[in-house]
């Protein structure tokens, strides 16, 4: 179980981590300012095991793989979405950050209440209710199978 | 059944007859760009591999323009870190010489070629013919070891352009249109091609506006057919193509459009999205306190001369600093040859080192709460060109310059007359 943190349609990379702290040194020292500008209280809320929901095409605008980083490194434990952009969808899935499309859930749940999500069924549930999330494409399933695409590399060339 | 442009690139660098939407293929790359705003972890993911190695170190193009100069000791020691591993590895490292997708088309992209690029508006590239992509550090990562990747072939969006602009209405004008029209996920894992009678009007420097903001649709990549006019530029540039394809007539796309070029009119982009587009004329009046002429989008010597003729014999209003960045140290050069910059100088402006500058909001020019700026720059999401509460208009380098001097959204033709 853990808590779900909603956000709305074409929530960009600029909100999930703002250019000003793309060239910090490394991600953890980015983190603390993830989603800043929507909601300054976010990364000291969230706690390891929480999900992060949202409406449509989360994630558009830059290429910037610290979005979906910092996600992952304050413990995101998977964004669940009515749709992605492409960009963000493919740099979460190679760093090993679950991304789910599911296109009931978002209208139906409370920012803060508990979820449960289950990667293998594809299902997220929340007050007893559960909903079944689009099944990843094979291919990019493997991916995040393996924890990644360069865990996926280190074993190509072990 | 044919292919598309996109459909085309993709088999050819994997080297397979045909592909289809939805296949997944590996592909060799042609070239492999990044910059400073994510090379600094792409570094330290490069350590942290079992076998460090770089495939063919003359595929990789690095290019320092986000934060140039730097502006922060923490800024300072990404850079370096960068700086450092392109001279130990003998990686094509450029730094202060312009905004990377400029650079890139000044010196590198050929048709033909399949190209990552560690930042979203690589899709410029489509307008030399090459299929561009955005890619972050893990994927850049991989592919500057291995020389390859995977790509999911797209479908394709076709945009038959028919007509021609009219006086004052720019390629500008028209991308952020068709933005507007199919909005900013309408393209989402699509590519655009652009096709048709009217894009034989458009210049190179339209064709690379028009290109490099199909991301802010949610494109994959954007193309144009190399014609005439992209093998004029490739050749004054002493290059060749890699190839140069055409669509199929009987290519499968998931939608057309027809765009006619005769009925763009001056729009903006108002905050915070890039598909908020309306006329400018619905604008008039919004005050504002900043104005940015340069990017990747909209810094070329074409943007800069129509700048400079609007801005000649006039002044830039006291309310506003209007920053000019040329996206090149060439175009800088040429600007300066031409006398642009005194132009721009003697009306009050700023004239800056070709970089990203407020473009990316972390740089130059960054604006407080409350301001508002309007820009030629990619974007005008909340926060982008600075404090969260701050505005971003998008708009052509005519609307951009003319707001400067009315020191309120305007169109150039609505200028007073000048004195004398």
């Amino acid at each position: 179980m853990g808590k779900l943190f909603k956000f709305h349609t074409d929530v960009d990379t600029d909100q999930i981590i703002a250019s000003q702290y793309l060239l910090f040194p490394t991600i953890e020292e980015m983190k603390s300012h993830t989603f800043e500008s929507l909601d300054p209280s976010f990364a000291s809320q969230v706690q390891p095991g929480d999900f992060v929901v949202a409406a449509e095409n989360f994630g558009c605008g830059s290429s910037r793989e610290q979005a979906p980083s910092v996600l992952k490194a304050l413990g995101v434990k998977a964004v669940v979405a009515k749709s992605f952009a492409r960009i963000f969808y493919r740099n979460a899935i190679n760093i090993g950050l679950p991304v789910i499309v599911c296109k009931e859930l978002y209208d139906h749940v409370e920012d803060g209440e508990e979820m449960e999500l289950s990667l293998t069924e594809g299902t997220a549930t929340v007050h007893g209710q559960t909903f079944s999330c689009t099944k990843l494409n094979p291919y990019m399933q493997n991916i995040l199978n393996q924890g990644g695409l360069l865990a996926s590399l280190n074993r190509e060339e072990a | 059944m044919g292919m598309t442009l996109a459909e085309k690139i993709i088999a050819s660098a994997a080297g397979v007859e045909s592909v289809r939407p939805g296949d997944i293929h590996t592909v060799e790359l042609d070239l492999l760009m990044s910059n400073d705003g994510t090379t600094h972890l792409t570094i330290d993911m490069y350590h942290k591999l079992r076998h460090p190695h770089i495939a063919d170190v003359n595929k990789l193009v690095w290019i320092v323009d986000h934060n140039m100069p730097s502006d922060s000791p923490k800024t300072a020691a990404s850079q370096k870190k960068m700086r450092d591993f392109a001279k130990e590895n003998g990686i094509p490292f450029y730094e202060g010489k312009g905004v990377c997708h400029q650079i890139m088309m000044e010196n590198h992209v050929r048709p033909g070629q399949l190209i990552f690029g560690a930042d979203s508006h690589t899709c410029a590239y489509g307008a030399l013919g090459a299929f561009g992509t955005g890619v972050g550090c893990t994927d850049y990562l991989y592919a500057m070891v291995t020389g390859k990747s995977w790509v999911l072939v797209p479908e394709s969006l076709k945009f038959n352009l028919t007509g021609k602009l009219n006086h004052g209405v720019t390629a500008r004008d028209l991308i952020l249109t068709i933005i507007g029209r199919i909005g900013a996920n309408g393209a989402n894992y699509k590519a655009m091609e652009f096709s048709g009678e009217g894009l034989k009007t458009l210049t190179m420097s339209d064709r690379i506006a028009v290109c490099n903001l199909c991301v802010e649709a949610g494109a994959k990549t954007a193309l144009m057919e190399a014609d005439e006019v992209a093998l004029d530029y490739l050749s004054s540039r002493g290059r060749t193509p890699k190839a140069v394809f055409h669509a199929d007539e009987d290519a499968a796309y998931a939608q057309t459009y027809e765009v006619n070029l005769s009925e763009i009119v001056p729009v903006v982009a108002k905050p915070h999205f890039v598909d908020q587009v309306v006329p400018a004329a619905e604008c008039l009046g919004t005050h504002i306190d900043e104005a940015f002429l340069g990017s990747c989008n909209n810094g070329r010597i074409e943007d800069l001369r129509a700048a400079a003729a609007i801005l000649k014999g006039r002044k830039v209003a006291d309310t506003v600093r209007f920053l000019v960045v040329p996206a090149s140290g060439e175009i800088y050069r040429q600007a300066l040859e031409e006398g642009l910059l005194t132009t721009f100088m003697e009306a009050g402006a700023i004239v800056m080192n070709a970089n990203c500058s407020v473009c990316w909001g972390s740089c130059q020019g960054v604006i407080g709460e409350g301001e508002t700026l309007i820009s030629t720059g990619t974007r005008n999401f909340k926060g982008r060109a600075g404090h969260p509460g701050s505005f971003v208009y998008l708009a052509s380098a005519e609307t951009v310059t003319a707001s400067a001097i009315a020191g309120e959204i305007t169109t150039a033709d609505r200028l007073p007359k000048r004195e004398g």
